[in-house]
């Protein structure tokens, strides 16, 4: 595009960057100036001299652990979609299923993650993947389910008006107004998805895992590497939910979200 | 039984009545209008009165408790089904992730037209309102009036035979309304479909109308017929004409009849 977006971009990304830079620099110059122990809070550039040393091991651990959260959010989302689509679609199923769902949202999900480890092998990603996916999967299915009947009653009249099939009127106006709340929702799946998986190893899981090593350092005094740890942790789960937000970008055009850009 | 009329009815309402569920509202009570071709009729009356479920009974919108409902010489379900109607809403009911283009175009698409022939028309009917340059724009970078232009070209684009118009003009401010209603008439005079217009407006109805039928609410029902004698084509000068005043004056009276005051702000609240 022209030159004057990519300016508005620049101009709208300088404030939270500056913000940022003030917060770690002052996070350094306080730990300095208070002399803090090093396993109260490390500097910011002993974590990142860590995060940079140990990097053999914390990406490979990162990766290990993003792969579960991805899988957990693809069949916790997808699983939220379908039975967002199919309670939609089907009174009945909404009335019988609802009440429940919204029961179990209130559930504390992670209290679960050690019969997660039970059911599924511990040291196997899939009772990460499990864990993840059902974090995932509720968020997905509320929103989802509160776009499909969303759309307003006089663009569904005047399909009527058209002579057009409940199918078509889906198709043409229910799933297009539910995508907005979808995408809102696949934002925070992204987000719970990484907690679900790296809490999920909390409770053991494989040794090249980035949440046992992350816990194991904390619990061997290596404060700084457990920082670099989670600095890995944010930068995946900022990834995806970047991922998330270009892929909403592309597909939801229309939305106010991407008027602002 | 069956005559056989020089004419026959675009629309022929017998004996409607409807009563909604919840009781205690009879919105409609033995109705009985015919509407020829090319005529332009507007339903007038305060709240209450049933001139949006009478619209909305024509077009299958909604289903009569007693009576029938002819359109074309079919039921009007039939009619709905073989795509007789054209519809425009109070609020332009844009679909927002579609251009204006593809906003025209969705009827066409839902009566399986061509790509190639969708456009041809899409094209024409975005210079019939003239909105040729927003063809690729999405419905909320444009204002109140040009949406309403779009739902105008949307609901003419597959040539309906019927256009309902539910107070179409009703958000937009006076001197907005007064253009449209200009643009309105001049398209009604090129594509000569019949119209079925619902309006707050009095003077609106007079200056559109080949014949403004007056309701009264509790139960709805016809309070008399204005039929107006206004000469084609009607200009900005028309509204000031003494004619114009007089159809005015008693289009009013026969509301007043009714003891019921007509408010701009006033809105059918019955479906």
């Amino acid at each position: 595009m022209t030159l004057r977006p990519r300016i508005g971009v620049v101009v709208g990304w300088l404030p939270p960057f500056v913000v940022f830079a003030l917060v770690v620099g002052l996070w350094e110059g306080l730990v300095r100036a208070l002399h803090v122990q090093q396993f109260l809070l490390p500097k910011p550039s002993t974590i990142i001299s860590v995060f940079w040393t140990q990097r053999h091991v914390l990406w490979p651990a990162g990766w290990y652990t993003f792969k579960e959260a991805l899988g957990g959010f693809a069949i916790g989302s997808g699983a939220g979609v379908v039975a967002a689509t199919v309670v939609g679609r089907f009174r009945t199923a909404g009335q019988a299923l609802m009440p429940i769902f919204i029961a179990a949202n209130a559930v504390p999900i992670i209290a679960f993650a050690p019969i997660f480890g039970a059911w599924f092998n511990p040291i196997q990603p899939q009772s990460k993947m499990a864990i993840a996916a059902v974090l995932c999967f509720l968020p997905v299915m509320v929103n989802t389910l509160r776009g499909l009947q969303s759309a307003r009653p006089r663009q569904v009249e005047l399909m009527r008006s058209y002579a057009a099939s409940e199918l078509e009127i889906w198709r043409r106006v229910r799933v297009p107004t539910a995508l907005p709340f979808l995408f809102t929702a696949l934002k925070v799946a992204s987000v719970l998805s990484m907690i679900g998986a790296i809490v999920g190893e909390y409770f053991g899981g494989a040794m090249n895992a980035l949440g046992v090593t992350i816990n194991t350092d904390a619990q061997i005094f290596q404060f700084d590497a457990a920082w670099a740890g989670i600095l890995v942790a944010s930068l995946l789960g900022i990834a995806l939910y970047g991922a998330v937000v270009l892929a909403e970008r592309l597909i939801v055009r229309w939305s106010p979200e991407a008027r602002a850009s | 039984m069956s005559e056989v009329t020089a004419t026959p009815a675009v629309v022929r309402v017998e004996g409607v009545t409807k009563t909604f569920p919840r009781g205690y509202v009879t919105a409609l009570e033995n109705i009985e209008l015919e509407i020829a071709p090319r005529e332009f009729v507007s339903l007038i009356g305060p709240s209450g009165c049933g001139k949006s479920t009478l619209l909305r009974v024509i077009g299958d919108l909604i289903e009569p408790t007693a009576g029938t409902v002819r359109v074309n010489g079919k039921s009007a379900r039939q009619a709905r089904r073989d795509g007789d109607y054209g519809i425009v809403f109070q609020e332009a009911v844009l679909y927002d992730w579609r251009s204006i283009a593809k906003n025209i175009a969705l009827p066409l698409e839902m009566l399986g037209w061509s790509r190639q022939r969708r456009r041809e028309r899409v094209a024409e009917m975005l210079d019939l309102v003239e909105l040729t340059s927003f063809a690729d724009h999405h419905p909320w970078q444009l204002s109140g009036g040009m949406q309403q232009r779009v739902a105008i070209a949307r609901a003419l684009s597959f040539e309906p035979s019927l256009l309902l118009m539910d107070e179409p003009f009703g958000a937009l401010d006076e001197m907005t309304r007064e253009r449209l209603n200009l643009e309105l008439l001049s398209i009604w005079e090129q594509t000569g479909n019949s119209v079925v217009f619902v309006t707050h407006s009095i003077s609106e109805a007079v200056f559109l109308s080949s014949r403004v039928v007056v309701m009264s609410p509790r139960p709805g029902r016809i309070a008399g017929v204005v039929e107006i004698d206004l000469p084609h084509p009607r200009t900005v000068d028309t509204r000031e004409a003494s004619r114009f005043f007089e159809l005015v004056t008693e289009v009013r009276e026969l509301l007043r009849m009714r003891g019921e005051h007509l408010l701009p702000e006033e809105e059918a609240v019955l479906e």
